[in-house]
C-alpha cells in the first residue's frame, strides 16, 4: 500500500512508532500530486516548499515526543480559508493575486497542531455552486470517473482525499458544499453546527450559513479533525461560548436502541433507483445494529431551496461588495473614473454565477422588495429550523440521501441553473437550521460512481454524527473503496 | 400665509474608545494615514467583526442620560453603499432595533424650557478619509478613522428655529462631554449634525416636504444653514413653488445651501440585520451599573449652582457649559466658600484670560484651582486690594506663579499699617492747604481727591478701607 492510501489515524500510529517520517509522508503525497494532479485538478495552489518544511518541523515535534494526533499529517485547505503569506483566491479571478496577511483561525490551529498544510483546494467561485465548475481555474474533475463533476463547491477538497492527493481536508459548507462532494467522491464530510468551528478568516459567502468542517477517509479521521477544529474562537461573534466533548470518544460505541427518522419529504424526491437501493441497503445495516427508523415530517424543507436562494444572495450581495479594485485583488485596467472602476473590476473579475447571486440578492434586499423577498425567506428558514427541532422529539438522527443522485457529468447542467440548484435539495435544510450534517459513503452505483447518505443531529451533536458513521463504517467497507487513477 | 419651520437633528457623535467599535485598532487621531488599520477595519476577506463593549457602554452612558428606553435586544445592521472610504462597502449599523429609544432632553432657550424628543440612539461604525491630490487626478483613502465608533442621535422633529436648533446641538454636546464620551471637537469632525428641514402654514399639524441639510461644521454654520434654508422654502412656499424631497449642501463661504442629490438619486442602502454579528442583548446590570456611575449633568449642575449656591441663572449656565469649568469652579469653591466671589471672577477675570473663548480648555489654565482660591483668600484678608488683584491675576496667568509669590517680588503688599497711612494722610493734608480749606468750607466733594493722592502717594498699596476710615477721622480733627 502507498503511503497516500492510508487513513491519518493509521498514519498518526506510524508516525509516533518512526515506522514513518511526516517528511516521508509528505514526498509520498506531493509524489501522487505530481502524479495525478493534472487530471483531477483538485488544487489551485500547491506549496510544497512550505509543506516540506513543515513536514522537518513535524518530525522534530514527534521526536521530541510533543506531538498531537494529527502533527505531521499532510492538510488540504479550501481555497477560502486565508493561509498567511499564500494566494488565497476564493476560486476567484478577482482575486487571483489576494495574498492574506493574517492565517483563518482553523489554519491557525493546523498549524498550531503541526500538521502539515499542502496548499489550498479548488473550489466553486466563491463557494456558489455544486460541481466545482465556476472556478476560475477551471473545473475539478471526479477521481471516480475524470468526466465528472466532483461535487460543490468543496470539490477540490474531496477529490483531493479521494485521489490521494491530501490525507485530509477542510471545506466550507454553505448549502451542501462540504457533504455533496463527499458524497459524489465517496469520502466522509461533515458540516458541523453554525457556530462550532470559527469562520474568522473563512472568505464569507453567506456568513449566517457558512461552516467550516472536516473532509477525509473515514469517520475516525473527521474525529480527529473535528476535535482539532471545534472550538470558541473570540474573533468570531457568531462562534458558540461552550466546549465541546472529544470525538474520538463516539468511535467505538453501540447505536443499539437509537432511532433515525425518515422524512417523508426527502424520500418521496427520490426518483433514482440506485440510490435509493444504496440508502435501503445502508438501512438495513443499521437494523442490524439495533437502530430503530421512524417516518416523519418536515413539512416546509420543500421550501428550503427557495427561502437558500434569497437568504444566501443577500448576504453574498452584501459580503462581495469588498471587491472593488481598491485595495486588493484585481483591478480593471481601463476605465473613466472611479464607479467606472467598480463597475469594469467587478464585470472582469467575477464569473456569471457569482453575478447572477449578486444580482438576486441586490434584488431581494431592494426597498420595497425586502419583506417579500428578504423577510418571507428568513420567515421560511425559522419554520424550518422548528420543523427539524419537532422531529428531534422522535429520533436521535435524521437519515437521508445526501443527494438525488450519483456525480453528474461535466457541463450537464452548467447552462440551467436551476438543475444545479435542486442538487442541494437535501443539504440546504440542514444548513437553514444550522444543523451538523456528516456524509458517508453508501455503496456503488452501477457504473461505479459512489453513493452518499446523510446523517443529520441536533445542534451540537457532532459526536452523535461521529458515533453513528463510524458504526455503520465498522460493519461495512464502503469507506474503503478507492477510486482507480 | 405664515409659515413654521419643522426641524429635526441627526447628531454623529465619535466615541472616545481607545480602540474601534469593532477590532482593537487605536483610535488616536493625527496619527499616519493607514497606521491604526488592521485586516478587520481594512475590510480584508474573511475577517469579521467583534463589538467593542466599553462603546456599547458609552451608548448606553447617553441613553440613559437622554432618558431613552433602552432595547433589551438590539441588532446590528448592514448600510450598503459603494465609497472607497468604506472598504467592506457596507457600514455596520443599526436599523430596526436600535440600541435606545423614545428618549428627550429638555433645552433652554433664554429663561424658558423647552423639552425636545429624542427618537432613537444607535451605534455605528465611522467612514475613513479620501485625500485627493490637487496636482494629479489621484486620491487617497485613509483608513485611520475606518471602523471608529459612532453614535447617532435622531431628534423629534420638535425644533422651530435656528436657535433653538443650536441650544439643542449645545446641549447635547455639553451631556456627551460630561459623560466623557466624546470629545466634541465639530471641526475635527467628532460631533457632526445633519438636518432635516421643512415647513408647514403655522396652524397645521401635517408635516411638509424636507430637505436634508449637510456640512454644517460649527454651531454658526448650523444656524447660518437653517436660516438660509427657512428662508429659501419660505420664499418658494410663498412664490407658489413646491418644495422637493432632497438633500442639500451647506456652503459656508456663500452662507448658501444647493441640492446635493435628489429623492430619486437617493441612495437604497438595502439594510438588513447583519449575520456577523448576533442580535445584541444588553444586560440590564449594564444599565445599572451606568446609572449608578452617572455624573452630574449640565443642567442639574446648572439648577444646583442656582438654588444651593445663590448663582444667578445666567451665570450657572455659563459656568456649567463645560464640565472642565464647572469642576474648576466647584473646586475653587470647595476651598474658599464664598460661591459669589468666586462666580464673579471666573465669570470676568478668569474667562477674560483664558481668550474669552466660550469653552475654555482649562488643561492648559496656568492657575490652577488652588491658586486662585488662595488669592482670593489674599483678598479676603486684606493683603491686597481686589484693584491690584487683577494685576496679580494676570501675573498668575502669565508665570504660573502663586498670588503671594507675585506680591512679594512686587511689593504689592497692602499697606494696612495704620502709622504709615497716618504719615501719608498728614503729608497731603498739609501739601495741599487750598483744597483742605474748600473742603472744611463746605466743598466735601474734595474727599475723593485727597483719596486718590493718598493712593497713589502709596502707590496703590495701601488699604483703601482703612484709607477712607481714617481720612474721615483725620479731617474731623482738622475742622475742630
Amino acid at each position: 500500500m502507498n503511503l497516500y492510501e492510508y487513513t491519518a489515524a493509521q498514519l498518526r500510529d506510524m508516525l509516533k512508532k518512526h515506522k514513518v517520517s511526516s517528511k516521508e509522508l509528505t514526498q509520498a503525497v506531493l509524489k501522487r500530486i505530481g502524479n495525478v494532479e493534472n487530471k483531477v485538478h483538485a488544487y489551485v495552489t500547491i506549496d510544497a516548499d512550505r509543506a516540506l518544511a513543515m513536514a522537518e518541523a513535524a518530525d522534530k515535534r514527534i521526536k521530541s515526543g510533543n506531538a498531537g494526533p494529527l502533527t505531521g499529517i499532510p492538510i488540504a485547505v479550501k481555497d477560502n480559508m486565508c493561509v498567511k503569506g499564500q494566494r488565497t483566491t476564493c476560486g476567484s479571478k478577482i482575486l487571483n493575486n489576494f495574498i492574506p496577511p493574517y492565517d483563518a483561525t482553523v489554519v491557525g490551529l493546523l498549524k498550531e497542531a503541526g500538521m502539515v498544510i499542502l496548499g489550498s483546494a479548488n473550489m466553486d467561485e466563491f463557494a456558489m455552486g455544486s460541481s466545482t465548475e465556476t472556478s476560475y481555474w477551471g473545473p475539478t474533475k471526479n477521481p471516480w470517473d475524470l468526466e465528472r463533476i466532483p461535487g460543490g463547491s468543496s470539490g477540490g477538497s474531496a477529490a483531493a482525499v479521494a485521489a490521494g492527493e491530501a490525507i485530509l481536508a477542510l471545506g466550507s459548507d454553505t448549502g451542501g458544499s462540504i457533504r455533496l462532494p463527499a458524497a459524489f467522491c465517496g469520502v466522509t464530510g461533515m458540516k458541523p453546527t453554525y457556530g462550532a468551528v470559527s469562520r474568522y478568516g473563512l472568505v464569507a459567502y453567506a456568513s449566517s450559513l457558512d461552516q467550516i468542517g472536516p473532509l477525509c477517509s473515514d469517520a475516525v479521521d473527521a474525529a480527529l479533525l473535528l476535535d482539532l477544529i471545534l472550538g470558541h474562537d473570540p474573533k468570531d461573534s457568531t462562534s458558540a461560548p461552550r466546549s465541546y466533548e472529544p470525538c474520538v470518544n463516539y468511535l467505538n460505541k453501540s447505536v443499539n436502541g437509537l432511532t433515525l427518522g425518515i422524512p417523508k419529504e426527502f424520500f418521496n424526491k427520490l426518483d433514482n433507483p440506485e440510490t435509493s437501493t444504496a440508502i435501503e441497503d445502508a438501512k438495513s445495516e443499521y437494523e442490524k445494529l439495533g437502530v430503530k427508523f421512524v417516518e416523519l415530517s418536515l413539512p416546509h424543507v420543500d421550501y428550503g431551496i427557495a427561502a437558500y436562494y434569497v437568504i444566501a444572495p443577500s448576504e453574498a450581495s452584501s459580503n462581495l461588495a469588498r471587491y472593488d479594485g481598491v485595495k486588493y485583488g484585481l483591478r480593471a485596467r481601463d476605465f473613466g473614473g472611479m464607479i467606472d472602476m467598480y463597475c469594469q473590476t467587478r464585470a472582469e473579475g467575477f464569473g456569471d454565477e457569482v453575478k447572477r447571486r449578486i444580482m438576486l440578492g441586490t434584488y431581494a434586499l431592494s426597498s420595497g422588495y425586502y419583506d417579500a423577498y428578504y423577510l418571507k425567506a428568513a420567515k421560511i428558514r425559522t419554520l424550518i429550523t422548528q420543523d427539524f427541532h419537532n422531529a428531534f422529539n422522535n429520533c436521535d438522527a435524521i437519515f437521508c440521501p445526501t443527494a438525488p443522485s450519483p456525480a453528474f457529468k461535466i457541463g450537464e447542467k452548467m447552462n440551467d441553473p436551476i438543475q444545479m440548484y435542486l442538487t442541494d435539495v437535501f443539504t440546504i435544510p440542514v444548513n437553514m437550521a444550522g444543523l451538523p450534517g456528516i456524509s458517508i459513503q453508501a455503496g456503488l452505483s452501477s457504473d461505479g460512481l459512489p453513493i452518499g447518505m446523510q446523517l443529520i443531529a441536533p445542534h451540537f451533536e457532532e459526536t452523535r454524527l461521529i458515533l453513528l458513521a463510524s458504526a455503520f463504517q465498522q460493519v461495512t467497507d464502503h469507506h474503503t473503496k478507492k477510486a482507480s487513477l | 400665509m405664515e409659515y413654521e419651520a419643522v426641524i429635526g437633528l441627526e447628531v454623529h457623535a465619535q466615541l472616545q474608545t481607545n480602540s474601534k467599535a469593532f477590532c482593537s485598532c487605536s483610535t488616536k487621531f493625527g496619527s499616519k494615514p493607514n497606521h491604526n488599520t488592521c485586516p478587520i477595519c481594512q475590510g480584508m476577506p474573511g475577517v469579521l467583526p467583534v463589538l467593542n463593549k466599553k462603546a456599547l457602554e458609552f451608548t448606553v452612558r447617553m441613553a440613559v442620560a437622554c432618558n431613552c428606553a433602552i432595547n433589551e435586544i438590539s441588532r446590528f445592521a448592514r448600510k450598503n453603499y459603494y465609497y472607497p472610504d468604506l472598504p467592506k462597502n457596507y457600514q455596520i449599523s443599526q436599523y430596526e432595533l436600535p440600541v435606545a429609544e423614545h428618549g428627550w432632553v429638555d433645552i433652554a432657550i433664554g429663561d424658558q424650557s423647552r423639552r425636545i424628543g429624542i427618537t432613537r440612539i444607535h451605534m455605528e461604525e465611522d467612514a475613513g478619509k479620501l485625500i485627493h491630490d490637487d496636482k494629479r487626478p489621484v486620491s487617497y483613502v485613509d483608513l485611520n478613522r475606518t471602523g471608529s465608533p459612532l453614535i447617532e442621535i435622531v431628534s423629534e422633529p420638535e425644533i422651530r428655529t435656528s436657535e433653538e436648533a443650536a441650544a439643542y446641538l449645545r446641549h447635547l454636546r455639553a451631556i456627551l462631554m460630561y459623560l466623557n464620551i466624546c470629545d466634541g471637537n465639530m471641526e475635527e469632525g467628532s460631533f457632526r449634525c445633519d438636518a432635516n428641514v421643512s415647513l408647514r402654514p403655522k396652524s397645521e399639524s401635517k408635516l411638509g416636504v424636507k430637505a436634508e441639510v449637510k456640512n454644517m461644521n460649527s454651531f454658526r454654520n448650523v444656524q447660518r444653514a437653517l436660516d438660509y434654508e427657512i428662508e429659501r422654502q419660505t420664499a418658494e412656499l410663498t412664490a407658489g413653488g413646491r418644495i422637493i424631497q432632497e438633500t442639500r449642501l451647506f456652503d459656508p463661504a456663500a452662507g448658501v445651501t444647493s441640492s446635493m442629490r435628489s429623492k430619486e438619486q437617493a441612495h437604497d442602502y438595502r439594510y438588513f440585520p447583519d449575520p456577523d454579528l448576533p442580535p445584541l442583548r444588553i444586560p440590564p446590570e449594564l444599565i445599572e451599573k451606568v446609572k449608578s456611575e452617572a455624573p452630574e449633568l449640565p443642567s442639574q449642575k446648572k439648577e444646583r449652582f442656582i438654588n444651593e449656591l445663590g448663582i444667578p441663572p445666567y451665570d450657572a449656565g455659563v459656568l456649567t457649559v463645560s464640565r472642565q469649568l464647572a469642576e474648576y469652579f466647584e473646586r475653587v469653591v470647595e476651598l474658599f466658600p464664598h460661591p459669589k466671589q468666586v462666580g464673579n471672577w471666573i465669570m470676568t477675570e478668569f474667562l477674560r484670560a483664558m481668550k474669552g473663548t466660550e469653552e475654555p480648555d482649562l488643561t492648559c489654565c496656568p492657575v490652577s484651582p488652588e491658586q486662585l482660591a488662595d488669592m482670593l483668600k489674599l483678598i479676603e484678608n486684606g493683603a491686597i486690594s481686589g484693584k491690584i488683584a487683577k494685576t496679580v491675576f494676570e501675573e498668575m496667568f502669565a508665570t504660573g506663579k502663586s498670588a503671594s509669590e507675585i506680591i512679594k517680588a512686587k511689593g504689592l503688599t497692602q499697606v494696612s499699617d495704620a502709622g504709615a497711612i497716618t504719615e501719608i494722610i498728614n503729608k497731603i493734608l498739609d501739601d495741599n492747604p487750598a483744597e483742605l480749606e474748600k473742603y472744611l468750607g463746605g466743598k466735601v466733594q474734595l474727599k475723593g481727591f485727597f483719596v486718590g493722592q493718598i493712593m497713589k502717594a502709596s502707590k496703590g498699596k495701601a488699604n483703601p478701607g482703612l484709607v477712607n476710615k481714617m481720612l474721615d477721622e483725620e479731617l474731623k480733627k482738622r475742622a475742630c
